[in-house]
């Protein structure tokens, strides 16, 4: 039996297995031995002296992640009470399903509808044109990327946030309510640390495709706006210089590590302390 | 009280009417008779056939729905034998190395995989086309499978696999006709999200597709970067169109899955009483 129970595991890994390493780990162990070596092969750290020594790779790092931070807070605002509202309607499954709906639609098709929307004759101008304000290019700025990246985002922090309020228990703020606090106090000393695994979740969830998006802000930033990700795209398909590429794909996940360790639910070493 | 939800109904419709007023926006001009997306110029059909003329994009959907169908099959197969390996494993330690590992591709970032693909076919010596995006989307569908499928493995009971066993059941068996048919409403949700993965990528596919093929996203990107051109907005309002049925059909089935998993625990209980 035992014999039977080992050929039917290695069946299993066989396939699997070998997914693992082509695809998870040889890639991940090629990108940083790329990012180690020169052209001809040879073991170096220049390509990380140059990174760190660079003015403009460090402003366009720091660039990067202010934006994501930016999305991120924005997204935030919106999602919170979005999010505490839709978890109060009756039909709320039905909401969070039109929340979701938009995240099935191509992400490329979105974008290209803010171009239609914010080109110099598009809808917004026009729009504004009633109220006597100039047409102005809101396309390719530094204001449209954020939008654009921000609507985007928005689901993805709405979902999580949604969850976790919906998994508190109702009698608490009852409770809470019956012990004098008010409506805001009960908000924010209940209901907002109760949600704190969703909040860290959408967080996560929105922090790091923000740091890596590229394809927004070329068609919307109009290259303005350069992030770890269209740095990466730009030296792998553009100017091919692979080794720098991939130094700065180890940098985009490290930071990656360092958002998730920050935003990690802590309730399990919470639980062993 | 009932003022402030009254606020909140309001903040609640602008957050909606803002999540799909874009949406809307592209469906409406795709029936411009206009050529640009502003000013209505009266309604007209011409950009759905200046659509199904083009037989580039034609060939292109083709390909695309080729590569998610394919991808998703592929990785529907070997996600379910990764979910059945992670689940024999006995030992704590190996099962989290695993699910770790698992997870890599499904916390990373798009370019990231995109990258690293490039370098791991380039090193291999491997054509880019077809095979490496077809490659690719298998690769970053797979953990999604798994996902899908261990939680269905977890609830399977027991027992089940037991009196197989005791019946006289060989591995293939007891795997087809046991555990197969239990764990197939998470088979199917996997394989539906690996689809709708396959369906939407972008970053990905853009690394690793070369020169002579295209999906649809890749082809849109490179048509928005000239300009806006009113036959997209009809290939998107027939995308939307797909989009929506596959979330219907997912919710059809999920929801059958569920009234089917009441039914079988139903019928399930007394047979492993009588045990």
């Amino acid at each position: 039996m035992p014999k039977s129970k080992q050929q039917r595991q290695l069946f299993y890994l066989m396939p699997y297995g070998l997914w693992l390493i082509l695809f998870v780990v040889a890639p991940l162990v090629l990108l940083l031995f790329q990012s180690l070596t020169t052209q001809d092969g040879h073991f170096t750290l220049h390509n990380y002296a140059l990174y760190f020594s660079s003015g403009t790779y460090l402003l366009m790092t720091f660039n990067s992640v202010w934006y994501a931070f930016l999305i991120t807070i924005i997204t935030l605002l919106i999602s919170y009470p979005t999010a505490y509202l839709l978890n109060q309607l009756k039909q709320k499954q039905f909401w969070l399903l039109l929340v979701i709906l938009p995240t099935w639609i191509n992400l490329l098709l979105k974008t290209y509808a803010f171009i239609g929307l914010l080109s110099k004759t598009g809808t917004v101008n026009n729009f504004m044109s009633l109220f006597g304000i100039v047409p102005q290019q809101l396309l390719f700025s530094n204001w449209s990327f954020l939008l654009v990246a921000s609507y985007i985002e928005i689901p993805f922090m709405i979902l999580p946030i949604f969850n976790s309020l919906a998994e508190i228990n109702p009698r608490l703020e009852q409770a809470s309510r019956d012990l004098g606090a008010n409506r805001w106090q009960t908000l924010r000393r209940v209901i907002m640390p109760l949600s704190m695994p969703g909040i860290k979740a959408g967080i996560q969830a929105v922090f790091i495709p923000s740091l890596s998006l590229f394809m927004i802000t070329r068609l919307i930033g109009g290259n303005r706006v350069i992030t770890l990700g269209t740095a990466i795209e730009e030296h792998f398909l553009v100017t091919q210089n692979w080794h720098l590429g991939s130094t700065i794909g180890v940098i985009l996940i490290v930071a990656m590590v360092i958002t998730m360790i920050f935003t990690r639910d802590r309730k399990n070493s919470r639980k062993r302390g | 009280m009932s003022r402030k939800f009254q606020w909140g109904n309001i903040y609640l419709g602008i957050v909606f009417v803002l999540l799909y007023l874009p949406i809307l926006f592209l469906i409406v001009y795709s029936f411009n008779a206009g050529d640009v997306m502003q000013g209505w110029a009266g309604f007209s059909l011409k950009h759905y056939n200046e659509l199904f003329s083009d037989t580039r994009i034609l060939e292109i959907v083709v390909s695309t729905f080729l590569i998610a169908l394919l991808s998703s099959l592929l990785a529907s197969i070997i996600g379910t034998a990764g979910a059945l390996y992670i689940y024999n494993l006995k030992h704590t330690v190996i099962k989290n190395v695993f699910l770790s590992l698992n997870n890599i591709l499904l916390v990373s970032p798009d370019v990231i995989i995109g990258a690293s693909f490039l370098i791991l076919f380039t090193v291999m010596g491997f054509a880019l086309g077809f095979t490496s995006v077809l490659l690719s989307h298998i690769a970053f569908s797979i953990p999604i499978v798994v996902l899908m499928v261990l939680p269905r493995l977890q609830e399977m009971n027991q027992s089940l696999v037991a009196a197989a066993k005791d019946l006289g059941a060989n591995n293939w068996q007891m795997l087809s006709r046991v555990i197969l048919p239990v764990i197939s409403p998470g088979i199917l949700a996997g394989f539906f999200m690996a689809f709708t993965y396959s369906l939407d990528d972008f970053a990905v596919t853009f690394f690793v597709t070369g020169n002579g093929f295209t999906t649809l996203s890749v082809e849109i990107y490179s048509r928005a970067r000239q300009g806006v051109s009113l036959e997209i907005n009809a290939l998107s309002t027939m995308m939307f169109a797909v989009s929506l049925l596959l979330v219907l059909f997912y919710y059809v089935i999920s929801t059958r899955a569920v009234k089917n998993k009441k039914r079988s625990t139903r019928l399930v209980l007394p047979a492993s009483e009588g045990l």
